[in-house]
């Protein structure tokens, strides 16, 4: 049976925000008499991962899921609950506990900006206690992997951002952790880049078995990379479970164009069963829920003159538009 | 800990950084420059001190000057190591980036304190010698085994005060977040570490003394050079900077577990 590695319970955050009222008169007051109110931003939330799982973190801007990966990766105290990730108390950051762990976050930066990124490979290789042979080895092994090779020998100023995240990804890699955090790891990067870090996350986790604790605005991100989702509101869980389950909840239908080869046919579909939601000449579109789209469509295929059948999936950023508003979602 | 690692990772620190001094010639010249006529302006100044009395506080010109000396050693080491680093520590805060360093499997004082140095500053550390040698021969001092031992000790104390006091102040911006001025404020108070204590008001040595130990930060060692500083002096500096140093150490430790770390 695979092991849990990531376990939280009933795990709670509150910070001090400061609030200000505009206009110079508030900026006075506000240097004075700072007035500050205690905001809970993670509301006794508890979950599981198993150890080689991909889970993508779903929520709206400040739901509070870079908070979770902050505490499950030991950098924020947790006010209330327990986290044990790989059996270890993460914000105790034990010397073992942060060798088996790694933290890449697309909007910062680790390597040295005036080097070339294999200078920043070979520090971090020291400081993972990795002999010279072995993060030669490693960093060979890595780009090969990245598809980066000119690029390790020219200063980090010079590289585009995609180069710039596939060598922070090497950096963070470097220690072969077997628990990867990512905040918005593709965050400004082209399609391009976007697919060939993908390819990466997906190679790599199948090669090493590593668990994938990922947070993104890319619904392609999510929907390549993990299976299943946890969605974040106001700090809460919403939804923890399978992403196609909640994809079925979300949109139950499908669309179907169907072109036929006359418009009587058209006609005769139209005055059938089928819920039509539109019609033009001999293009009709009809609507088919998710568990009868096969048993539908074998009876229009057997039953009128078909020319030509298109299923229309409903975007996927629609749908996962509707979670990141939602309180609840019981599937 | 192992001692072992830490000192190939400063060995890559070392690298590292140099190699990113390096990229930027002309920023390197201009701080050589500017260190050397750092200099020549404070001897200047010194000397038109000097000029009328002769005598300030009990200490000639000739001995006053090794006050600048260690000073001028102290301030490349600031400019060397503590400018450079500690005062990273503002932006790593400011900017998050504190998350990597807390995140990597070495003690994060010394990942802040070692990462970054300055090449240029060590012409000052140098200057500083040059001129404490040069004192040496002028005040005609008598170099033995004791007199550089008790030199030395004084002089390290002197470094490691500095440090934990800058060191200090920097891990208040996991509180305030900004603190840039209060480590100027820092600086310009060890400007005042040129002059011998003895040269200022009762009350103000007072201040100098316990508020913000300059007077152990330069006039303790140039007593040493003088042959005039007691033992009990010299114990309490010892003491002092082991007090420094754990004070800080222990301040760190407790205020990281307020960090919170930027927002994405």
């Amino acid at each position: 049976m695979v092991q849990n590695i990531i376990e939280v319970r009933n795990l709670s955050k509150s910070f001090d925000i400061a609030s200000k009222e505009p206009g110079l008169k508030g900026t006075i007051k506000h240097f004075f008499r700072r007035q500050t109110k205690r905001l809970k931003v993670i509301k006794d939330i508890s979950f599981e991962i198993k150890e080689g799982e991909i889970v993508g973190f779903l929520g709206a801007n400040g739901a509070g899921k870079t908070t979770i990966l902050k505490m499950l990766c030991g950098l924020i105290y947790p006010s209330e609950g327990s986290i044990l990730v790989s059996g270890y108390l993460p914000y105790r950051r034990k010397e073992n506990f942060l060798k088996n762990i790694t933290l890449i976050m697309g909007q910062k930066q680790q390597l040295i900006w005036d080097l070339p990124p294999i200078e920043s490979f070979y520090l971090n290789a020291s400081i993972y206690d990795l002999d010279k042979f072995e993060a030669k080895k490693r960093i060979k092994k890595l780009s090969e992997m990245l598809e980066i090779d000119e690029e390790l020998y020219i200063p980090v100023r010079k590289l585009s951002l995609g180069q710039r995240m596939k060598s922070e990804l090497l950096a963070a890699l470097i220690h072969e952790p077997n628990i990867l955090f990512l905040d918005e790891p593709t965050l400004g990067l082209d399609i391009n880049a976007q697919r060939n870090l993908r390819k990466f996350l997906q190679k790599y986790n199948n090669e090493t078995n590593a668990t994938i604790c990922l947070t993104s605005h890319y619904m392609k991100d999510i929907t390549s990379l993990c299976k299943r989702v946890i969605c974040v509101h106001e700090g809460a869980i919403s939804y923890d479970g399978k992403l196609d389950l909640l994809l079925k909840k979300l949109s139950p239908v499908k669309e179907v164009l169907i072109v036929c080869r006359s418009e009587d046919d058209a006609i005769k579909l139209e005055n059938s069963n089928f819920t039509v939601k539109n019609k033009i000449k001999n293009e009709i579109t009809i609507k088919i829920e998710n568990n009868s789209i096969t048993s539908s469509l074998k009876t229009i295929l057997n039953n009128f003159d078909i020319e030509d059948l298109f299923i229309n999936e409903p975007p996927i950023d629609e749908i996962i538009g509707k979670v990141l508003i939602k309180k609840d979602y019981d599937v | 800990m192992n001692p072992r690692k830490y000192l190939t990772v400063y060995k890559k620190f070392l690298h590292t950084s140099l190699a990113s001094e390096l990229e930027y010639k002309t920023n390197i010249l201009i701080d050589l420059i500017t260190a050397i006529l750092s200099l020549i302006g404070s001897i200047f100044l010194l000397s038109i001190f000097f000029q009328n009395s002769g005598i300030i506080g009990g200490w000639e010109f000739e001995e006053a000057l090794i006050i600048q000396g260690i000073y001028t050693i102290l301030n490349g080491i600031t400019n060397t190591w503590f400018n450079p680093n500690l005062t990273e520590i503002v932006k790593h805060i400011r900017e998050g980036t504190l998350d990597f360093v807390l995140l990597k499997p070495i003690d994060s004082q010394f990942f802040i304190s070692f990462k970054k140095i300055n090449p240029s500053g060590f012409l000052e550390v140098i200057l500083g010698i040059f001129l404490l040698i040069f004192c040496i021969k002028i005040n005609q001092i008598d170099l033995n085994l004791s007199f550089l031992i008790l030199s030395l000790i004084t002089i390290i104390c002197s470094i490691c005060i500095l440090y934990s006091l800058w060191f200090f102040i920097s891990t208040t911006t996991i509180w305030f977040v900004k603190t840039w001025n209060a480590t100027e404020v820092l600086r310009s108070f060890l400007y005042i570490g040129r002059f011998p204590l003895n040269s200022f008001s009762f009350s103000l040595r007072i201040f100098f003394s316990v508020f913000i130990p300059i007077a152990f930060i330069t006039t303790i060692p140039s007593e040493v050079f003088l042959g005039l500083s007691q033992s009990w002096k010299i114990l309490l500096e010892v003491i002092v900077t082991l007090l420094f140093l754990i004070t800080s150490r222990k301040f760190w430790l407790f205020a990281l577990k307020f960090y919170t770390s930027a927002s994405s």
